[in-house]
């Protein structure tokens, strides 16, 4: 079974998902990445699908799963680099992954984390 | 075959190279006369005399048709690019049956009165051939507008560093949402713009079918991580979709295309001020 890799870059867990994701590999990402956010107190998550050529409902459900999963630990996950082609399979799939925040790419998740962080001021320390 | 249809057959092809030059004339006095376009009379000789040719020989040859079929479809291509209607395309063909007949009544012999018949039966087929080849054609040059036409309607422009446009005008259906919205989302990506403005100014009526693919977009472009603001509504639409109950939710909208660049350039940050010398000043303020 293939491990998606999960780097660490300040203080901000960066997945880029570059393989075909199999059931096992969702779980075991799942996991390891509650185990890393929960290790380095890490108060974002990115997801990068730019690699992501073939999705169905089973990826969806994981994005939000995984969101759901880091935002129980206050970290706020951010997917980037959706092609189009997958956004609009998505949309016809009836999914809008509510909950998860989007952005263009991997620049512009960072950006948009920073600027949730200035907005929320309990998340100074 | 009986004997009989076999002589009179035969006369009619004796007829045809005996009476080449008279029948020829006839045919395209018919021809030119049947018609009120401009037509290029020396062209059209030429066309008659090569369809002669070849209907004869397909006489000669075991009925082959095959070459006089395809010299038909060109002429009815031609003649459907032309503008003619499919009366007069038909009519060119039909009119040999009446240059012929001034021939046939003169040797007035039961043969050649039965070869006719013959005779027309086979022109009357071709004669559908051309009607059915000229629907074609017109067939083909609608879908080739309407692929253009595809082409020309969707455009996607840049409004502003950040910020790009569609505007739409004409008819909504699914294939066209689906160019736009494949369009707008490659030019989000390529462009790295995280606000798109989809003006509908141009968009005569919104159904349920436009306002359902018009939310898929902005939805699909939300995935993105872009946002999308719908502007352009004109009153009459506005009520449209409030009596039709279509629910918009938490997208945003605007009546002008100006409204919705100016709450762009807000949320993208970016601030719009009267100077005193210069007439607008930007100022963007760090996210």
């Amino acid at each position: 079974m293939e491990r998606v890799p999960i780097l660490k870059l300040g203080d901000i867990l960066i997945v880029s998902i570059q393989i075909d994701l199999q059931d096992m590999s969702v779980l075991a990402l799942q996991e390891d990445l509650s185990e890393r956010v929960v290790a380095t107190g890490a108060r974002g998550v990115i997801i990068d699908i730019t690699a992501v050529e073939i999705v169905d409902s089973f990826i969806g459900r994981m994005l939000a799963t995984i969101a759901a999963i880091s935002r129980m630990l206050d970290a706020e996950t951010i997917v980037v680099g959706m092609r189009p082609a997958v956004a609009i399979t998505l949309v016809e799939l009836g999914l809008s992954l509510g909950g998860v925040r989007t952005a263009l790419n991997l620049e512009k998740g960072v950006a948009l984390l920073n600027q949730i962080e200035n907005q929320t001021p309990t998340a100074t320390w | 075959m009986s004997v009989h249809t076999d002589a009179g057959r035969r006369r009619i092809e004796e007829l045809l190279q005996e009476h080449e030059g008279r029948v020829l004339k006839r045919w395209l006095e018919i021809a030119v006369s049947s018609t009120s376009n401009q037509v290029d009379r020396g062209g059209l000789a030429d066309q008659l005399r090569e369809l002669y040719q070849s209907l004869r020989q397909s006489f000669g040859s075991s009925g082959d048709l095959s070459d006089l079929r395809g010299l038909l479809a060109e002429l009815s291509r031609d003649r459907a690019r032309q503008g003619f209607t499919p009366t007069e395309t038909a009519v060119v063909v039909f009119g040999l049956k009446e240059a012929l007949y001034e021939t046939v009544e003169e040797d007035g012999s039961p043969d050649a009165l039965r070869g006719f018949i013959w005779f027309s039966r086979v022109i009357d087929d071709l004669g559908l051939f051309t009607v059915e080849s000229y629907a074609t054609a017109r067939e083909k040059i609608i879908i080739d507008q309407a692929e253009q036409l595809l082409e020309l309607s969707t455009p996607v422009v840049k409004l502003w560093d950040g910020i790009v446009a569609v505007p739409l005008v004409g008819t909504l259906d699914s294939a066209r949402t689906q160019v736009v919205m494949e369009k707008l989302l490659q030019t989000l990506v390529d462009t790295g713009s995280e606000h798109a403005v989809i003006d509908i100014t141009g968009v005569p009526a919104v159904d349920t079918e436009v306002a359902q693919h018009l939310l898929k977009t902005v939805v699909a472009a939300r995935l993105m991580g872009a946002e999308c603001v719908i502007s352009g509504i004109r009153p009459q639409i506005a009520h449209t979709i409030v009596t039709l109950g279509i629910e918009f939710g938490d997208i945003v909208t605007k009546a002008t295309l100006a409204d919705a660049l100016a709450h762009t350039l807000r949320a993208s940050g970016v601030r719009v001020v009267k100077g005193g010398e210069s007439r607008i000043a930007v100022r963007t303020v760090e996210a």
